[in-house]
């Protein structure tokens, strides 16, 4: 049997009105805007499912809002995440789109950076201010942001793992789960790694000087309750 | 460890201990944070409990949907200024659910207990109850352990989902937690408190969870007021020493069972219940435009 945490049990501290449509849409954007950087001028939501019925009226979209800037799903600006958005020039539009067979409450959020280059997250919130990102970019993936999590995108050649492991051990980081997947043999190839420590943007330039290594992102957890009440 | 309610007991009694004492300490050793650690985490939640229980009480509230609000100012004024039929605290809790709730559904910061749906219950009456019996903090806290312990248990051998379980097993879970933290922090036993969770699962069990277009807004924030009195009425139940003729990891499995043989169209899907009455479709069409 599955050991909840009382803090599971209650909690999370969270913006109303449902841990599914407003907690977890605020840490699918705020996970979301972890992987595509800040630098980014429009922001284009597909919504799939119950997120496409019932948006407006469990804040949904006001919640994905506040997560792409950066806030947290307990933060009290969320209700006015939109009219925030709109005052610092970012553009943001809402579709509701058929995104095949994923989980009623999936979305897709596509970052229009303002070096013309396009970021695409896929993710669902999967209950109880739980979420699942499912898709970086065409790469299938499969984490929860509840650990520190290193996105990599690197060219299918020997030794890229142990020199990525090596990195990280030397900072002191200790992986709890791996999955590498690539395109073709040779070709590009992807790697997702939970942690059990945050990963530093130092990791990420270190990262990045191996030419095998063609992006790095670290997405630290979003997980965070200490709040200022 | 316990997975169930006698395994509960038996800690209790073994260690000489209370209910609250045997969840922080299995709280200590899952996360390995101290005891003060926790302590001051859970305090945290009681923070924002206290701010959400009396928000909508002093102050406007607009809800998403903008079908329920002002409620808890209604139920506050009505019994400060009449002489009610239940009387000043019973009052007094189902003015500050109703307020959670309120905040809940206007995008306002609770804390879920054990759901965002759910969360008026639990708040109302430790806040309203340790007023009463001039509990310490430190007792409120601990009645906020005993509840998690409560709500762990249905979360282990049933369900804490609407959509699996319907109203029963949010508001009702909700209600279990609450009551069995009431006995405690009125000098209950713990067996008491077992017989109270018990006892308020029993009076609600089967109850469906049909909100109008699909918002946590109607009937949840009624839910949340009766809930929070089904678990004030459990609780002086047991401290009366009347039981529950049917042990409360018996009672919790019935419920999983009701939960599973509810249509899925009574369980948070909108689609049955007073979610499909005349009234409650034009309520949802007036707010998402369809006509």
């Amino acid at each position: 049997m599955k050991n909840y945490s009382v803090f599971d049990i209650l909690g999370p501290i969270m913006i109303g009105p449902s841990s599914s449509h407003t907690a977890g849409a605020a840490r699918l954007g705020k996970v979301a805007q972890c992987i595509a950087g800040k630098e980014f001028e429009k922001v284009i939501f597909l919504l799939h499912g119950s997120f496409a019925k019932t948006y407006k009226g469990h804040g949904t979209d006001r919640a994905l809002v506040a997560g792409i800037l950066g806030m947290e799903p307990h933060d009290e600006r969320l209700r006015n995440a939109i009219a925030i958005a709109e005052q610092s020039g970012l553009e943001i539009e809402f579709r509701e789109a058929d995104l095949g067979y994923v989980h009623p409450n999936t979305v897709k959020i596509i970052f229009e950076r303002k070096d013309g280059t396009i970021a695409e997250i896929t993710g669902s919130s999967i209950g109880g201010g739980n979420i699942l990102v499912t898709n970086i970019d065409g790469y299938q993936v499969e984490f929860t942001g509840e650990y520190a999590t290193l996105f990599i995108r690197h060219r299918d050649e020997k030794g890229v793992i142990s020199r990525v492991t090596t990195v990280l051990a030397q900072h002191g980081i200790n992986i709890a789960t791996m999955k590498v997947s690539r395109k073709d043999r040779g070709e590009e190839a992807s790697m997702i790694i939970e942690a059990d420590q945050a990963i530093s943007s130092n990791v990420e330039k270190e990262l990045l000087n191996n030419s095998s290594i063609i992006s790095a992102r670290a997405i630290n957890p979003t997980r965070g309750e200490n709040i200022d009440v | 460890m316990y997975n169930n309610g006698i395994e509960l007991l038996a800690l209790v009694h073994t260690k000489n201990s209370s209910i609250s004492d045997i969840v922080m300490e299995k709280e200590c050793k899952i996360s390995g944070m101290s005891r003060e650690y926790i302590r001051n985490k859970m305090k945290e939640r009681l923070d924002v409990m206290r701010v959400s229980a009396e928000f909508a009480i002093n102050n406007d509230v607009k809800t998403v949907g903008g079908i329920i609000g002002g409620d808890a100012k209604k139920v506050e004024r009505y019994y400060n200024q009449s002489i009610s039929i239940c009387g000043d605290i019973v009052n007094k809790v189902m003015a500050r659910a109703f307020s959670t709730s309120e905040v809940n559904a206007s995008m306002g910061r609770i804390c879920a207990a054990p759901t965002a749906g759910a969360s008026g219950i639990i708040p109302a009456t430790i806040i309203s109850v340790a007023e009463k019996f001039h509990a310490s903090e430190d007792q409120i806290i601990d009645a906020l352990f005993t509840a998690s312990g409560i709500g762990e248990i249905i979360a282990k051998n049933a369900t804490l989902s609407g959509a699996e379980g319907g109203c029963q097993a949010e508001c009702g879970a909700a209600a279990a937690m609450s009551s069995a933290a009431l006995v405690e922090m009125a000098g209950g036993t713990a067996e008491m408190s077992l017989h109270a969770a018990a006892t308020a699962l029993k009076n609600i069990m089967g109850l469906i969870c049909d909100p109008i277009a699909g918002l946590v807004e109607a009937p949840c924030a009624k839910r949340n007021a009766s809930g929070a009195v089904n678990a004030m009425l459990s609780a002086d139940l047991a401290l009366a020493g009347v039981k529950s003729i049917i042990p409360f990891d018996e009672v919790v499995e019935a419920m999983y069972k009701v939960g599973k043989a509810l249509p899925s169209t009574l369980r948070e899907t909108a689609l049955g219940g007073i979610a499909v009455t005349p009234t409650g479709i034009r309520i949802k069409n007036e707010i998402y435009g369809n006509k």
